[in-house]
């Protein structure tokens, strides 16, 4: 039995389904008025940010408050990491501890999977590199699921930045695990080499891209990609690959609209669109809450078979 | 004290030999190859050692014309002296080592430190290969003349290619005066981008930044031209894209002075070592595809690649347990390439002659060694190699302080039982001393 959640690439669809179904139950526990469960209680966990964030690192901890598990955050500041420790003795001095949980976000890829190699505690892949960032996939999978019933053949759009995007590689591999159409729809200088392999449909055009499509997924744009030459300038971008409100009429009457965040209103996403009924990316906020707690409960619990391939 | 090798299969593709035999050794030289069962007239002298090396194969000692010593400055990861016991493990008698030291090998002082390292540890021959630009930073020229003279064979910027074009011009014209060859690492640093690996559908696939094959396909077409306009001498040193074999296959047909090496990762292995992020398989250039695995072949089948090197890089594995994107590019080479290269062998792709050739005379005469050669007067520089002995690749057992092998774990046959340099005994697995 595997105790890590490295990348949906080990996931079958059998454990997607139990990971939704469980993030169903806790998201029932966060209406009520007590919103803290035993669950965890007695376990610790670790976040373990090599990077900068905010929304995932809160996320994760108010997750584990609500299953009442003891929570330390260690934010690793880059700068110091450079001369400093490895990051093996980190996760190892760490590890001496006696945690129950490490929730790791690193910039270079593959850290997670390294560390999960060696390490006794669950590992958490909370975004590594432009890799995958597994809890991300999960969360926006149960939002489309609340909201569609279902993922298998509906026309899923993500559009953006996909060669930085662990987001979106780790959405492609879950979305069409469940089998959906899942289109990527970016300039070729945001397209890595090979993504076509994936089973999905690549698109430059925006318009072709999101017609009659159930679902559309934006991705932030860094103004600094500017300056490697990925694109020219963000009202560029914004002229051929934003979302607006115009463009969204070829989609389906029902399409929602998704977002990680933080968005850039006016880069990647006009502000009548993210403001709009279609949107659903203040959902994705509380069930990601909710799919982290499922995460951490079936990972305790060793209740995930790992069948997927890899 | 003089030796006799008997009764073994002597191999040495510079003379055309290829028969069971006996090679008289005296001071320091090959005095005679007495070729079927004859008997040595020496044999009978006093203070002769006689080896009988019967069942065993006897090549010139191998030659490596692309290594990596880290001395001075990175001993920590291998020392001349550690570097040299890995090549004499490994068959090679002669080392040319890379200028990327610190500080780099871009004058003499550094070129006599490593010359006169080499010769007082009386192991392999050490030709140091000196930078082509002073800091290998790809502005001014180094002083070629003296340092030729101080004992460099060949002139790179290796891992920091000349990315001026007109730099990279003017070393190839101002080389040719003295007549010493300009070794490239052919690599557009702007394509590659600070890549980590081969790109592709595994670098898509595990995340990591990737080297288009066009990054080292792009920088051996603009150095071929170069080789043309100035009729300096060429060197590409190891190639590892089918795009390139077929580039360096153009040029010779034009008649371009280009010679090209390539190294045992390139013909054995692929991108998909990297899965697991596996840092014992980060190398630059990167692992390419099976595609460039069979055109490297290919390319030494048919004479475009000239000979094998190692590029033996060894790191401390501090440089190698680390991020994937963070660790060290190298492969630590000496102690596996004749069984690799001995694998080609058995794959078809090159006959026995042809291998010892690629790791003998032909690098020997692309930096005019004089070496690579069992010919009478030639220095006694001398491998016997047991081509049946099997072995597991471990690499804890590696004398190079560099454990960093994607060959770890592989199942290889032939292993070097005695190397000779200069006439002495160096290097003895058997401990054979009849």
């Amino acid at each position: 039995m595997y105790k890590d959640l490295i990348s949906i690439k080990d996931l079958s669809t059998q454990d997607i389904d139990l990971i939704i179904s469980t993030a169903i139950s806790f998201k029932e526990v966060l209406q009520r008025d007590i919103k803290k469960v035993p669950t965890l209680r007695g376990k610790t966990a670790i976040n373990l940010f090599f990077e900068p964030s905010t929304r995932t690192k809160t996320s994760f901890e108010l997750a584990q408050k609500r299953l009442s598990t003891d929570v330390i955050n260690f934010t690793v500041p880059t700068s110091s990491v450079v001369k400093g420790e490895s990051l093996f003795d980190t996760i190892k001095t760490i590890e001496a501890y006696g945690v129950d949980f490490i929730i790791i976000r690193h910039q270079s890829s593959g850290v997670p999977y390294l560390v999960s190699r060696f390490a006794n505690a669950s590992i958490i892949n909370a975004g590594d590199g432009i890799n995958e960032h597994p809890t991300q996939a999960l969360l926006d999978t149960f939002t489309i699921i609340e909201r569609k019933g279902a993922v298998a053949g509906l026309n899923i759009a993500i559009v953006g930045d996909i060669f930085h995007s662990r987001v979106a590689r780790s959405n492609i591999y879950c979305l069409t695990k469940l089998g959906a159409n899942v289109r990527l729809i970016a300039p070729n200088t945001l397209l890595p080499k090979g993504i076509e392999n994936e089973n999905v449909h690549i698109y430059t055009n925006l318009d072709k891209g999101i017609k009659d499509a159930d679902v559309i997924m934006t991705l932030r744009i860094q103004k600094e990609r500017q300056s490697g030459g990925f694109l020219s300038t963000t009202e560029e971008y914004f002229r051929f690959w934003g979302l607006t409100r115009k463009k969204m009429a070829s989609a389906k009457p029902d399409v929602i609209v998704m977002h990680p965040g933080p968005m850039n209103r006016g880069v990647e996403i006009a502000s009548e669109v993210c403001d709009s009924l279609h949107s659903v990316i203040y959902d994705q906020v509380v069930n990601g809450l909710a799919v982290r707690m499922a995460v951490l409960y079936l990972l305790s619990s060793a209740k995930l078979n790992y069948t997927g391939s890899l | 004290m003089d030796i006799i090798l008997k009764n073994g299969h002597i191999v040495d593709p510079s003379a055309g030999i290829n028969t069971v035999g006996h090679i008289v050794v005296k001071d320091g030289k090959i005095k005679k190859i007495i070729l079927a069962s004859g008997i040595a007239e020496e044999e009978t002298a006093k203070d002769m050692q006689i080896i009988d090396v019967a069942g065993l194969h006897v090549f010139p000692g191998l030659v490596d014309i692309h290594v990596h010593l880290r001395e001075p400055g990175y001993e920590y990861k291998e020392t001349i002296e550690s570097g040299c016991k890995a090549g004499l493990k490994g068959g090679f008698t002669t080392l040319c080592c890379m200028p990327n030291t610190r500080p780099p090998n871009d004058n003499k002082t550094i070129t006599e430190y490593i010359v006169q390292k080499g010769r007082s540890l009386r192991l392999c021959n050490v030709h140091p290969i000196g930078a082509i630009t002073k800091k290998q930073d790809g502005k001014e020229l180094s002083e070629v003349g003296i340092m030729k003279d101080s004992g460099c064979v060949a002139f790179s910027d290796d891992g920091r290619p000349v990315t001026n074009s007109l730099i990279m011009r003017r070393a190839l014209e101002y080389a040719k005066v003295f007549d010493v060859p300009i070794i490239s690492h052919a690599e557009d640093v702007y394509l590659s981008d600070d890549g980590v690996m081969n790109e592709g559908y595994v670098s898509t696939h595990l995340g990591l930044k990737g080297i288009p094959a066009e990054a080292e396909v792009i920088m051996i077409k603009r150095d071929i031209e170069l080789a043309a306009l100035t009729g300096g001498s060429l060197h590409i040193a190891h190639v590892s894209t089918a795009g390139g074999v077929s580039a360096i296959r153009e040029a010779k047909s034009l008649g371009i002075n280009v010679t090209a090496e390539t190294t045992p990762h390139y013909f054995h292995i692929t991108e998909d070592y990297v899965n697991g992020y596996n840092t014992s398989a980060k190398v630059n250039p990167p692992l390419r595809t099976q595609k460039d695995v069979q055109a490297i072949r290919q390319g030494l089948h048919d004479g475009s690649i000239d000979c094998i090197a190692t590029d033996h890089a060894p790191h401390h594995r501090d440089d190698k347990e680390c991020e994937f994107d963070r660790a060290a590019f190298g492969i630590s080479g000496l102690e596996t390439a004749l069984a690799l290269g001995l694998k080609l062998v058995e794959d078809g792709v090159l006959s026995l002659s042809t291998l010892i050739e690629k790791m003998t005379i032909a690098p020997s005469n692309i930096l005019k060694l004089g070496k690579g050669t069992l010919r009478e007067g030639a220095d006694a520089d001398i491998v016997v190699v047991d081509l049946n002995m099997e072995f597991t690749v471990d690499k804890e057992d590696l004398v190079s302080k560099g454990k960093n092998t994607p060959f770890h774990g592989w199942r290889l046959k032939g292993v070097s039982v005695l190397t000779i340099v200069d006439g002495d005994i160096k290097y003895n697995l058997k401990q054979v001393n009849q």
